[in-house]
């Protein structure tokens, strides 16, 4: 699934702000393609192909992304996540990984991921994705929108309000809305007449209010109700 | 007779129906023996006493367990109605034994008990094991041993020169206690064995399961990824194979399954993925919420289809998104590319492509469709479909 919904960014500057990049995969021939890849837009400052390696190595390193597979044999993105994500809040997570089924895409998310790609992007779009991770915003694919909007449909057969799960508000669904229809960020902006920095806050709304559903097993949710 | 005990009697022994209702009306004259004896079948007769693969034929070790039984039951009734002293103890002991017995040899089939003939230790537990319904078998099993060891041990108190009452209670506690040995020295081994059956069971699901996909990769991967060796110069066709199959996979890893002709989603789908098979794009398809299908509906999934074909000849691009979200007042799709993008306002009049088989047939539907394109900024076709209210309070109530 390719990343749509970001504009495409000039290549990263081979200044001082080249971005720190870590990659955590246990496929060691696909670790070695996307640092031939993003080599030229970003530093690859480290890899890691089990979860203890990552662990250790990140806090080594200090980038400022960690590119992060979802599966891996020894517990995946989401051990990684939940280790790091207290000690080094300043690292930002981009999951990227084959499955784009709503439980990995959800779970990692709510484990504190500011972004999901999956494998099939093309480098310059995985480019873009980093650098919007690393500047704070979210990167969200159509698909994850979709997910997103299934969990928090109001359904004619579902509680309608749950107090215990924060409602998306109708300008948040109506942005998600749009990025599912595939429209980049700016589009968004200019449909709804508001500015990118208010898609991306809604955006990040989005995340926040995905991992602060702790109480309600979001994807479990999804599941039972067979949205995946 | 009620509970077709003398059918199911009849069936065990190969014997007419009628012989064994009459057997039990001569013994209801004996002091209500027959309505006895009956109640005792009823409870250890098994539900479908004869397999019907096997021809029933006549066994004369299959009535042991029936006389057995009959003759515990028998005693029993003698000793109610007139029980007399240390004889009377004692012919209520063989009773019990006699009941016990024909409980435990009844509860073997027929085959398990020609095996134990062949070898006697061993085969015990693997009668056990092999009962399908093992507790209720090892309860009854117990149970029986338990009827059998107490007469045993009574008998011998009550013929044993001491004679009385605490020899009989010492001989069943005896018992008890020897029938608790065997239990801790068979415990053991019967929980080893039944971990080894599950275990084993287990690893034939698991051995299953891997061989269906074995056979799905087999017949799926293997084969798509020959063609690609075969076509590897033909970019198209390698990613055309390359989607399709990634498409089945995915559907097969994480996808229920459900009828394109009866679902939304489903349908939605289908089309999509015959115009990514077609023309050799990605059609990122989003579908939130579901419905039944109907007419209307139908005719929305072939509009989209009809804006996915008309991007994916037109639009000039590798990839395609598709959007459709299910309410309970509306089902919109939409279509988007990032193409070249065309002037609506300048299609001519003859392309009937847009105009019949998006516009028409949403327009003909109660739908409307909106086609929004400006060259070089790609095309959205937007299709909105909406449900009656009747209809969505019907759909609600389902």
């Amino acid at each position: 699934m390719a990343e749509q919904s970001m504009p495409p960014v000039e290549p990263a500057g081979t200044g001082p702000e080249r971005l720190r990049v870590f990659l955590v995969d246990d496929h060691a021939m696909f670790r070695a393609g996307v640092r031939a890849e993003l080599g030229a837009h970003v530093e690859v400052v480290g890899e890691a192909s089990t979860v203890a390696e990552a662990v250790n190595r990140i806090a080594a390193t200090a980038p400022d992304v960690v590119l992060l597979d979802v599966h891996m044999p020894d517990g995946g993105g989401r051990a990684v996540l939940e280790a790091m994500r207290r000690s080094h809040p300043q690292v930002r997570f981009l999951a990227l990984s084959v499955s784009d089924s709503a439980e990995d895409v959800i779970g990692l998310i709510r484990a504190g991921a500011r972004g999901y790609v999956t494998k099939t992007i093309s480098p310059d779009e995985l480019a873009a994705a980093v650098r919007r991770v690393a500047d704070g915003d979210a990167v969200f694919s159509p698909r994850l929108a979709g997910f997103v909007l299934d969990a928090f449909a109001a359904r004619p057969d579902a509680p309608v309000a749950d107090p215990e799960l924060d409602q998306l508000t109708n300008r948040e669904r109506e942005v998600l809305r749009l990025l599912a229809r595939g429209y980049a960020y700016k589009e968004i902006a200019r449909e709804l007449y508001i500015s990118i920095k208010t898609v991306e806050t809604h955006v990040s709304n989005v995340l926040r209010k995905l991992q602060m559903s702790n109480r309600y097993e979001l994807s479990r949710w999804a599941a039972d109700r067979r949205l995946v | 007779m009620a509970a077709g005990v003398a059918a199911g009697i009849a069936e065990h022994l190969g014997v007419p129906v009628v012989r064994v209702r009459v057997a039990f009306m001569v013994l209801l004259g004996l002091s209500g023996l027959g309505l006895l004896l009956y109640a005792a079948f009823w409870a250890v007769v098994p539900l479908r006493p004869g397999d019907t693969a096997a021809p029933p034929r006549r066994d004369v070790g299959q009535l042991l367990p029936f006389v057995a039984i009959g003759l515990g039951v028998l005693l029993i009734q003698v000793m109610v109605f007139d029980s007399v002293g240390a004889a009377g103890t004692a012919g209520w002991l063989v009773a019990i034994i006699a009941v016990g017995a024909g409980v435990i040899w009844h509860q073997s089939a027929p085959e398990r008990r020609r095996q134990w003939g062949e070898s006697m230790p061993v085969p015990w537990l693997g009668a056990v094991i092999e009962e399908s319904d093992r507790r209720a078998f090892v309860l009854r099993f117990v149970g029986g041993g338990v009827l059998v060891a107490v007469g045993i041990i009574g008998v011998a108190a009550v013929y044993s020169p001491a004679q009385n009452l605490d020899a009989v209670v010492n001989g069943v506690i005896f018992a008890l206690v020897g029938l608790a040995g065997v239990g801790v020295v068979a415990a053991p081994v019967l929980w080893r064995t039944w971990n080894q059956l599950r275990s084993e069971r287990e690893g034939r699901i698991r051995e299953q399961e891997r061989a269906e996909l074995a056979a799905m990769v087999h017949d799926q991967v293997l084969h798509t990824l020959a063609l690609i060796q075969r076509n590897a110069s033909d970019v198209k066709t390698v990613q055309r194979l390359a989607r399709g199959q990634e498409r089945s996979l995915r559907n097969w890893l994480y996808k229920p399954t459900a009828s394109p002709a009866e679902r939304f989603a489903a349908a939605l789908e289908q089309g999509a993925a015959e115009v990514e098979d077609t023309f050799a794009i990605t059609v990122e398809a989003v579908v939130v919420g579901d419905r039944e299908t109907d007419e209307r509906v139908a005719a929305l999934v072939a509009a989209a289809r009809e804006a996915l074909v008309n991007a994916a000849r037109h639009a000039g691009v590798q990839t395609v998104s598709l959007y459709a979200e299910v309410e309970p007042d509306q089902v919109s799709v939409f279509v988007r590319d990032r193409g070249t993008g065309f002037d609506p306002d300048t299609v001519e009049d003859h392309r009937h492509g847009v105009r019949g088989s998006i516009v028409g047939r949403m327009r003909r539907h109660g739908g409307r469709a909106e086609i929004r394109s400006r060259p070089g900024e790609g095309t959205e076709v937007r299709l909105i479909l909406p449900i009656p209210r009747d209809s969505a309070t019907a759909e609600r109530d389902k």
